[in-house]
């Protein structure tokens, strides 16, 4: 490849109006100065044979090659953009949940997470919600909103919530036979700091609103005469 | 039986379909058998059929077609907005509006107070149940 300029070529030929430029052919060549390059080099083009490429180490017939030709897939170069955060949820408003075991549910909103996802707590105490993970299309966001200034959500990514990662056993004959004896999943202590941590200034300042505490405790539900599309959330 | 709110100029209407939804407006000339020239303060002056109104009790002293300035004077001078605020179809009209725009919270705390409201009422019944029987 020939070097690269220092500075970008502009065009020597302005446009008049798009696809209509200034200059004619002639023109253009002239101002190349395509007649300059012709005559240092007496009257034609310079041309520069191809450089000498080492020569190709032989290839031999692959051992193995498929009975049919098949189609490979087009090549895929899209990246998915981040998910789009709905303007009437910022950090510190109550959602309600809509679907899953919590449905019902008023749940605080604390930030959202890489994946898209919404971290959210209920807090735990109140209603039971631990920290969690929420998609955005299963949650109404309500207008109320929570001071959730003194709380540290900094730590917490998609990565904190991955399964933890079991190790298998190689099951011999005799153990076929023995009843499975497994032990209930019981949830690390640091995860239960971790909630503690988060819903102790969030209990604060809920408890600070009258009737807040009551109202993140109950669920929600549709009862006779409310119509979802006329309610103001 | 007989008609009590007659179509004339002067009479405050409440606009019943269309754009100008609950505005309340006043007739200031009757185009023909079907239509009327209608005005209020926020809006441009114009024609409105009369199915697409309904009339008030209240009335204000114009000529006919005034000038804004003039239709704004006789409308204060004559208090329609407090007029009708404290009627008791304004006031219905108020509180549907309220109702309408409550938040999910403000719905949970109205549920608490009627709930506390009936609980009051209900000792007071049993209190004078209990004196009646003895």
């Amino acid at each position: 490849m020939a070097a690269k300029r220092k500075t970008p070529v502009r065009t020597r030929n302005p446009d008049l109006i798009r696809g209509v430029g200034k200059y004619s052919r002639s023109k253009m060549y002239h101002k190349r100065g395509l007649w300059a390059i012709k005559a240092k080099n007496g009257g034609v083009f310079p041309r520069h044979d191809p450089k000498p490429k080492p020569p190709a180490a032989a290839e031999k017939a692959p051992k193995f090659y498929p009975a049919d030709d098949v189609k490979k897939p087009l090549l895929n170069k899209r990246k998915p953009k981040p998910t789009k955060l709905r303007a009437s949820i910022t950090p510190g408003t109550v959602l309600i949940l809509l679907a899953g075991r919590f449905m019902g549910k008023r749940v605080v909103f604390l930030k959202q997470l890489a994946s898209g996802l919404l971290l959210v707590t209920g807090p735990f105490k109140i209603n039971g919600v631990p920290l969690r993970r929420v998609n955005q299309s299963y949650v109404i966001a309500t207008s109320t909103k929570v001071d959730i200034s003194g709380v540290n959500i900094e730590k917490f990514d998609d990565k904190y919530f991955a399964k933890a990662v079991e190790k298998k056993k190689k099951k011999g004959e005799g153990e076929f036979f023995e009843a499975e004896k497994e032990d209930k999943k019981k949830l690390p202590e640091d995860k239960k700091e971790d909630q503690k941590a988060v819903d102790a200034s969030l209990i604060k300042s809920i408890e600070g609103v009258p009737d807040l505490k009551a109202y993140l405790a109950a669920r929600f539900s549709l009862k006779s005469g409310m119509k979802p599309h006329e309610l103001v959330f | 039986m007989p008609f009590k709110r007659y179509v004339e100029i002067g009479r405050v209407a409440l606009v019943n379909y269309g754009k100008d939804y609950g505005k309340l407006v006043v007739i200031v000339d009757v185009v023909d058998q079907n239509r009327a020239l209608i005005d209020a303060p926020d809006m441009v002056r114009g024609q409105m059929n009369f199915k697409r109104l309904t009339l008030t009790d209240i009335t204000i002293d114009i000529p006919r077609i005034p000038k804004k300035k003039t239709l704004i004077e006789a409308m204060e001078k004559a208090d329609v907005k407090n007029k009708w605020e404290n009627s008791s179809w304004g006031r219905k009209l108020i509180v549907q509006k309220r109702r309408a725009s409550l938040n999910d919270f403000d719905r949970f705390k109205l549920m608490l107070a009627k709930i506390k409201r009936s609980g009051v009422i209900r000792q007071e019944l049993a209190k004078l149940k209990k004196e009646n029987a003895s």
